[in-house]
């Protein structure tokens, strides 16, 4: 080790070639493509920029010509994909902003940073658009419950979501935990954030304007994140620096101020265009901004803050510390946004400008690091058709053993797949910001729009067995169960974000689940008014050739037009339970084969969606004619489930009755699509529901009732108590907790 | 009632303070950025909001307690004004010298959001005069360093001046270990200072002051302070 070496480090950059492209995640096609597009080789600086640009999680190589069959547009689309978040209108000049994104790897590798990060990266992509975070959900996944990994990755992941949302103040409201042995190897982290605007006052990233600063706003830059799965450091000489972990560290508290900051900075009219620095950082960022304004950015690096020394061109542009923002002001405003920095103590810098030719330069150190043509990294990034193929059918349907209904609904209840969710939620605050009228552990938590007897409603939901078993049902499915969780809950489905989280695309096999899901997810966005208004693709997610399941994960959102629509879950005693929709007995991949004996058989259950929506149209509209005090929608374990979490939530008993011409287990567990259990509010509404079910095409059968401290299915039986028991307890025995605690 | 909220950078329940604020004394209280250095004329209570002040990576609220405008809210609470602080406003209290005791994490080690029944253990203050004898009311609790910690002559202190306001209690208002979200002394879940004029607590009053929200046993605490200022 030299002295020298340490205070000056050394400057030579590798030689770029095919095999440090090859490092790089570039194919030997795609590195052809860029020394045909520039004529030349490119520099070391450039490369890291390519490869960023055009690896799968920025550019959708993949995944790009199967996004475009999704429908985006309808009336109350203000803005669909592509920018930050997707847009929608609710009325009153007020718009909501959301999206739904993945941190798989990350939260993987280190829960807490990983998962923190997640949620940090989906804030800063809605308030990037002018909209102040206003609720938070998240889908998780996890391998088998017994699994040695499990419970480090639940604690770590958990805190880290809380540890970030927490103190940024946005109520964590919502979301999703599974848990299968397909994610062993892989955990899913999908961190949705929805915030709210005015309509006429939202912000995008294009550019505008010729010679306008671009500023730097927010924490330093560090090698955090350069270059996750591409350089290795070793390249730069033998004193090469230790190793960088790849995964961010989170800074909520940066965060909030840089929230507030740009917000206020908003307000002040010197935000041109802005755009946060995500996936790829500075590299990302500027190119989005000069890509969508028709212009060309210069950069010059020396300006940027860093938090190490000797930071080169290449890091900084790959660097994805956290809680950054870059914007293009109105130099006329200089002073405003200039106190708004210094109010809320904020590192800013003129990092480059705007320029007229298409030209992304990045100079550093008096020399110029990049020249590249600035279209053609987004323009001209690979897109592929991959091969694909069909799904194959799952097994068919064995024998199913026989079982007391009340025993399988004690372990359906108590196990880790549908037990009380409380021990995550009650680590988030999910009632910061005082407007969260229905809380986590519904169909969907409902959030008043601040200062108006409005409010939103939002789920999280995806069957990834069905999705394996039948990708164009299990498409369907996801999106049919999010709308029938909002319809549940008294909402009007708006809009939906996609988070597709799949195994290796050069799979055909993996291809074809993904084809199957997305055209399934079409066609129920379609039938169910629901646009895909933003989202993200997660491939990859596979260890050692074992992908997970496929994971279309569905967040959408809903409208309440006054508060008094909210439809409970928790029917009043003595109330008759009213079941609407088909009955078969379905039990082809259902929770209950899986999670009692582990069998993941038979099809997945069959997705009508016009069946579908007239059912979450006759729900509101029995809501509007005062004929039912409560609602819940069936999915997972079906009927008994569903009144079961009635049960609970009421704190008192239900017997549902036997039916003469099904098996128990099917009429009970059964996992038909389309269905809801109501709470008639009194004899003559149970009449009334059953004619206007006729009216409208919704099957209708007066199906049990609530009361007592029994939990019956026909002659089957089990105390409430004991019910409560086993359900609550359900996570903290899984974590080896004191249940009590 | 003529309140002021202090607004660190980090707070995050000062929009949530304000509203209950407003709707208990009719009127939007000064909001107060922590770089200044006083107090607006005639402010009667000074209220310090829940969240993570200075982001809460060392001590919570030990950096917020060294805030320039720290020093008028010591000199109003010496002049005998009111001084309210929820959550990480209690932490801050603590740490600025103006309430005893101390507030470590919570003995589950998690952060715990939920509804905890509370029962009112003074009506003897300003804060909780208007609430009825022996009553128990829910307030939400959301929060990771919350346990309060007292010495054996702290505790016996706080207990002989009757300066215990609320103890964290089940629906029957029996302190129950059961009942202790997070390993506080003695179920302590707020804290009046020795004049009766300063409060530190745990639960978010402000979050149940809206039966929209599910609740509104926390606008009584509100309600009471607007009380007490009228009949002064």
């Amino acid at each position: 080790m030299h002295e020298t070496a340490r205070k000056e480090p050394l400057r030579r950059e590798p030689d770029v070639t095919q095999a440090l492209a090859a490092d790089h995640g570039l194919k030997p096609d795609e590195y052809q493509r860029i020394l045909d597009l520039l004529g030349r080789t490119p520099s070391f600086t450039e490369l890291g920029i390519f490869s960023a640009m055009w690896n799968e999680h920025c550019s959708y190589k993949s995944s790009k010509i199967h996004l475009r069959t999704l429908p985006t547009e309808g009336p109350q689309v203000i803005c669909g994909p592509g920018e930050n978040a997707g847009i929608v209108d609710i009325g009153d000049g007020q718009a909501v902003v959301f999206k739904m994104e993945s941190h798989n790897h990350p939260s993987f590798i280190e829960p807490y940073q990983g998962a923190a990060t997640g949620v940090g990266g989906i804030l800063r992509d809605v308030f990037t658009m002018g909209a102040r975070p206003i609720a938070a959900m998240n889908a998780l996944s996890f391998g088998a419950p017994d699994h040695p990994r499990t419970r480090r990755l639940l604690a770590g992941v958990v805190e880290g979501i809380g540890g970030y949302g927490n103190a940024f103040g946005v109520p964590t409201v919502g979301g999703e935990l599974r848990f299968h042995p397909a994610y062993n190897g892989n955990c899913l982290v999908n961190a949705f954030a929805a915030g709210l605007a005015d309509a006429d006052r939202i912000f995008y990233s294009a550019a505008s304007g010729v010679g306008r600063p671009v500023v730097y706003l927010g924490a330093k830059t560090g090698r955090d994140g350069v270059g996750g799965a591409t350089m290795a450091s070793a390249e730069f000489g033998e004193d090469a620096e230790e190793k960088r972990p790849t995964v961010q560290v989170g800074d909520p508290f940066t965060e909030k101020r840089l929230l507030e900051a740009c917000l206020e900075l908003m307000a002040t009219g010197a935000v041109v265009s802005i755009q946060d620095m995500g996936a790829a950082g500075l590299t990302c960022s500027a190119v989005e901004m000069g890509d969508k304004g028709d212009l060309g950015v210069a950069l010059d690096l020396d300006a940027v803050p860093c938090r190490e020394a000797h930071m080169s061109a290449y890091e900084m542009m790959l660097s994805e510390s956290q809680e950054r923002m870059l914007m293009v002001l109105d130099p006329e405003k200089e002073a405003e946004a200039r106190a708004v920095f210094e109010k809320w103590d904020l590192d800013f810098a003129v990092v480059g400008e705007t320029i007229a030719e298409d030209r992304f330069l990045v100079r550093h150190g008096g020399e110029v690091k990049a020249d590249l043509p600035l279209k053609a990294l987004s323009g001209e990034a690979p897109v592929y058709d991959r091969p694909w193929t069909e799904t194959a059918p799952p097994p068919p349907l064995g024998e199913i053993p026989a079982i007391d209904p009340a025993e399988a609904l004690l372990r359906l209840m108590g196990s880790p797949a549908l037990c009380s969710r409380a021990w995550v939620w009650e680590q988030y605050d999910h009632m910061v910001l005082a407007d969260t009228v229905v809380r986590p552990g519904s169909d969907a938590a409902v959030v008043r729009v601040h200062g108006t007897e409005k409010a939103l409603a939002f789920t999280a939901d995806v069957t990834p067995r069905y999705c394996r078993a039948d990708p164009l049902q299990g498409g369907r499915q996801a999106v049919a169960e999010a709308f029938r969780n909002l319809c549940a809950t008294g909402a009007r489905p708006l809009a939906v974000t996609d988070n597709l989280n799949f195994g290796n695309p050069e799979r055909p096999e993996i291809m074809g689940q993904f084809v199957g899901c997305i055209r399934g997810l079409g066609e129920a966005c379609r039938a169910l008014d629901m646009p895909v208004v933003s989202g993200n693709v997660s491939l990859y997610n596979e260890t050692e050739g074992q992908a997970i399941l496929p994971t279309p994960t569905i967040g959408a959102v809903g409208l309440l037009e006054s508060l008094d629509q909210v439809i409970p879950m928790a029917p009043g005693d003595g109330a008759t339970l009213m079941l609407l929709g088909p009955v078969t007995g379905h039990l082809g991949q259902s929770a209950l084969l899986w999670e009692l004996w582990g069998r993941e058989e038979g099809a997945a259950p069959p997705v009508d969606l016009d069946a579908e929506r007239r059912a979450g149209e006759f729900v509101r509209s029995l809501r509007d004619k005062g004929l039912i005090s409560a609602a819940h929608d069936l999915s997972d374990g079906g009927l008994a489930v569903a009144a079961a979490e009635m049960a609970l939530a009421a704190g008192r008993g239900v017997a549902l009755d036997q039916r003469s011409d099904l098996p128990a287990l099917g009429w009970f567990f059964g996992e038909e699509q389309g269905r809801y259990l109501v709470a008639a509010t009194g004899e003559e509404a149970a009449a009334e529901i059953a004619r206007a079910g006729r009216i409208a095409g919704v099957p209708v059968a007066r199906v049990g009732e609530i009361g007592g401290d029994t939990v019956a299915l026909g002659e089957s039986r089990l105390k409430l108590a004991a019910l409560r028991e086993a359900w609550s307890g359900g996570l903290a025995r899984l974590m080896g907790e004191d249940a009590a605690g | 009632m003529r309140a002021a909220v202090i607004v660190f950078p980090g707070s995050n329940c000062d929009r949530d303070m304000a509203v209950a604020l407003e709707a208990a004394a009719g009127r939007p209280p000064a909001m107060v950025w922590h770089k200044e250095t006083a107090l607006p004329e005639g402010i009667d209570l000074v209220a310090l909001p829940g969240g993570f002040s200075f982001g809460d990576y060392l001590r919570c609220g030990a950096i917020a307690a060294r805030a320039p405008i720290m020093a008028a809210v010591r000199a109003h609470a010496a002049a005998g004004g009111m001084v309210l602080g929820v959550c990480n406003g209690w932490q801050v209290l603590i740490e600025a010298g103006l309430l005893p005791g101390a507030l470590m994490r919570n003995a589950s080690l998690k952060f715990v959001c939920r509804d905890v029944h509370l029962a009112v253990g003074t009506r003897a203050s300003p804060f909780t005069q208007g609430f009825g004898n022996g009553a128990v009311v829910r307030f939400p609790v959301a929060h990771h360093d919350g346990a309060f910690v007292a010495d054996e002559r702290l505790r016996v202190r706080l207990a002989e001046e009757d300066r215990v306001a609320f103890r964290y209690t089940d629906a029957a208002g029996k302190p129950a270990p059961a009942a202790n979200p997070n390993g506080s002394t003695d179920n302590i879940a707020g804290v009046l200072s020795e004049n009766r004029r300063v409060l530190g607590m745990m639960p978010h009053p402000e979050r149940l002051a809206d039966p929209a929200l599910g609740g509104k046993d926390g606008a009584q605490l509100f309600a009471s302070l607007a009380a007490s200022l009228e009949a002064a």
